[in-house]
């Protein structure tokens, strides 16, 4: 019973991960052969169909990429380069790696700091809500110039720009989940705290820091991956020569289709195994504290 | 319609020849509920005296306002009309001055910490010597009989294991009052007898004052020396009764005459104001 939901779950994954790259081919082909029909027709030439089937997976520079092209390019980019070359995409994803933690860190804190304000102090709640929300209606790509023009005008140039756009992205959703974790405090624990007398100091380190633990880590993981796209969107208006930002940068400068995509499968990676690293230390964490229990 | 017999209250008095404190007095206390359908009577006139050293038990069905009451002596709710006193001061001075050990119908431990770290939160906030509070859990944790159990977390302990160490983070404080809301009304019959064993036991090392709120008979005539029964709608004192039987109780006393003497008299004290109602 157990293997054949397990079988058929795998079976389900792996068509539509057949599904997907089946599509992808497709669209490959018509977007790419169209384009090779249409250098046919002015330059006169004869063209069959196998001809630019067999033509459309291996233009220098595709409209839409086949698969095995992307996978090519970073295999080529990762394995093939030397770590410290600017050709090498470990170099760029180092790059924006660095900003993407200092970024989130900075951003945790600066969340968890205006949500235990927030949860404390109703004036403080009606005053800094609006701009807290106000904060992620501005779009990121307008608001991370003015950050770099800002902080380079006050000598601030490199990782800190680009960690503050990160940042800037990063605490809202640490600030919404831990202002709601730490008002999710069970009932019958604030009044036993309470028959204790227990200040507003003690029933924050024993109860309210504890009990928003789950929806911190919630937010972690939401913080973590706009960490990440903070990094890169910070890294397009900074004129970065480094980073998965730089990279998609000088792709789309120079028609580099696969460059693009390559960049984008690792900025996804990366940002897939920076969640799981947060959902291991939840599940490490709270397991410890006996929060996670079947 | 409510009021056409007036809560009749029988006078309250001390222990005849001992000269007792007054833990908590009561007096004319009322507490009314605003909610979207209109006022509630929660508690409507109550007096009441609790010597120093007594187990009263607040006996009656639901929404008799018992909880409601140890409620206002904790100073979880505030009443409405009338007075309160604990130990000569109000109920939010006596909280201050850390006097209560109050246990609730769940045992409301923290799943993130062990048992120990459990049963050192209350001494924790009032900042006692990690000495003195492995000390004192010590000597409660093995008290209910939970010898083993320092590292072990809540959820790995049964509901009454659970309840036992909720009792046991109480008494760790060694308050002067301990308010118990419906403690063992989690528990199954067997485990609930050998749980009010226990509490007597309990009750007569420390002689402290102990309230106790329950809804079984059997259990309240069990514990206490005097039996305070309550009424709904609105929720009112209609007897009290103090008990001919001795302080300590075992099991066997309940296949005794005066236990079910005593026992008939609580039902018809409570049948008595359901027939008006």
């Amino acid at each position: 019973m157990l293997s054949r939901i397990v079988r058929e779950k795998w079976f389900a994954i792996a068509s539509f991960i057949v599904l997907i790259i089946g599509a992808w081919y497709l669209f490959a082909l018509l977007m790419n052969g169209n384009q090779l029909v249409k250098n046919y027709e002015r330059r006169n030439m004869d063209w069959t169909i196998s001809s630019v089937v067999a033509e459309a997976y291996q233009v220098k520079r595709p409209m839409l990429p086949a698969p095995h092209q992307v996978i090519d390019e970073l295999y080529n980019t990762v394995f093939d380069t030397r770590i410290t070359s600017k050709r090498s995409l470990v170099f760029h994803t180092l790059i924006t790696l660095q900003s993407t933690l200092l970024g989130f860190l900075l951003g945790t804190a600066l969340g968890i700091l205006i949500a235990v304000g927030i949860v404390h102090n109703r004036t403080l709640e009606a005053s800094l809500m609006p701009w807290v929300i106000a904060s992620q209606s501005i779009p990121i790509l307008a608001i991370a110039p003015m950050i770099v023009v800002v902080l380079g005008a006050v000598g601030l140039t490199g990782l800190v720009p680009k960690s503050i756009i990160s940042m800037y992205l990063s605490f809202f959703p640490v600030t919404i989940g831990m202002v709601k974790g730490l008002r999710s405090a069970d009932r019958l624990h604030m009044e036993l705290l309470h028959t204790y007398s227990a200040n507003a100091h003690q029933l924050f380190w024993t109860l309210r820091w504890f009990s928003a633990q789950p929806y911190l880590f919630a937010s972690l993981k939401v913080g973590i991956a706009a960490a990440l796209v903070g990094a890169i969107v910070g890294e397009l208006p900074t004129g970065a020569q480094g980073g998965l930002g730089a990279r998609l940068l000088s792709g789309s400068y120079y028609g580099q289709t696969t460059q693009i995509w390559s960049a984008l499968f690792m900025a996804a990676l990366l940002g897939s195994v920076l969640v799981w690293l947060v959902s291991l230390a939840e599940k490490v964490l709270l397991r410890r504290r006996g929060l996670a229990h079947e | 319609m409510l009021a056409v017999e007036s809560s009749v209250t029988e006078s309250t008095q001390a222990d005849p020849g001992t000269a007792k404190r007054t833990m908590i007095g009561v007096k004319g206390l009322s507490l009314v509920f605003e909610t979207n359908d209109g006022p509630v009577n929660a508690l409507s006139d109550i007096n009441l005296d609790i010597q120093e050293g007594e187990f009263v038990s607040l006996i009656g069905p639901s929404g008799c306002g018992k909880t409601t009451l140890l409620r206002v002596i904790a100073d979880l709710e505030q009443q409405t009309d009338g007075s309160i006193t604990v130990n000569g001061t109000t109920p939010e001075d006596a909280r201050l001055n850390r006097l209560y050990g109050y246990v609730f119908q769940a045992s409301a431990l923290l799943p993130w910490r062990t048992i120990q770290q459990n049963c050192a939160l209350p001494m924790e906030i009032s900042g006692q010597s990690t000495e003195h509070q492995n000390k004192q859990i010590d000597k409660y944790l093995s008290m209910v009989g939970l010898n083993d159990f320092h590292k072990k977390y809540p959820w790995q302990l049964s509901g009454g294991m659970q309840q036992r160490a909720s009792i046991a983070r109480a008494l760790c404080i060694e308050p002067d009052l301990l308010l118990m809301d419906e403690p063992f009304g989690a528990l199954d019959e067997i485990t609930r007898d050998h749980m009010n064993v226990e509490l007597l036991k309990i009750w007569e090392q420390t002689q402290k004052t102990v309230v106790f709120v329950t809804h079984s008979i059997s259990e309240a005539v069990m514990l206490s020396t005097r039996i305070v029964v309550m009424s709904p709608r609105p929720g009112r004192v209609v007897s009290v009764i103090d008990s001919p039987l001795p302080k300590m109780k075992h099991l066997g006393l309940r296949d005794t005459e005066a236990f079910h003497a005593l026992s008939a008299q609580i039902r018809a004290a409570l049948a008595h104001e359901h027939a008006i109602d």
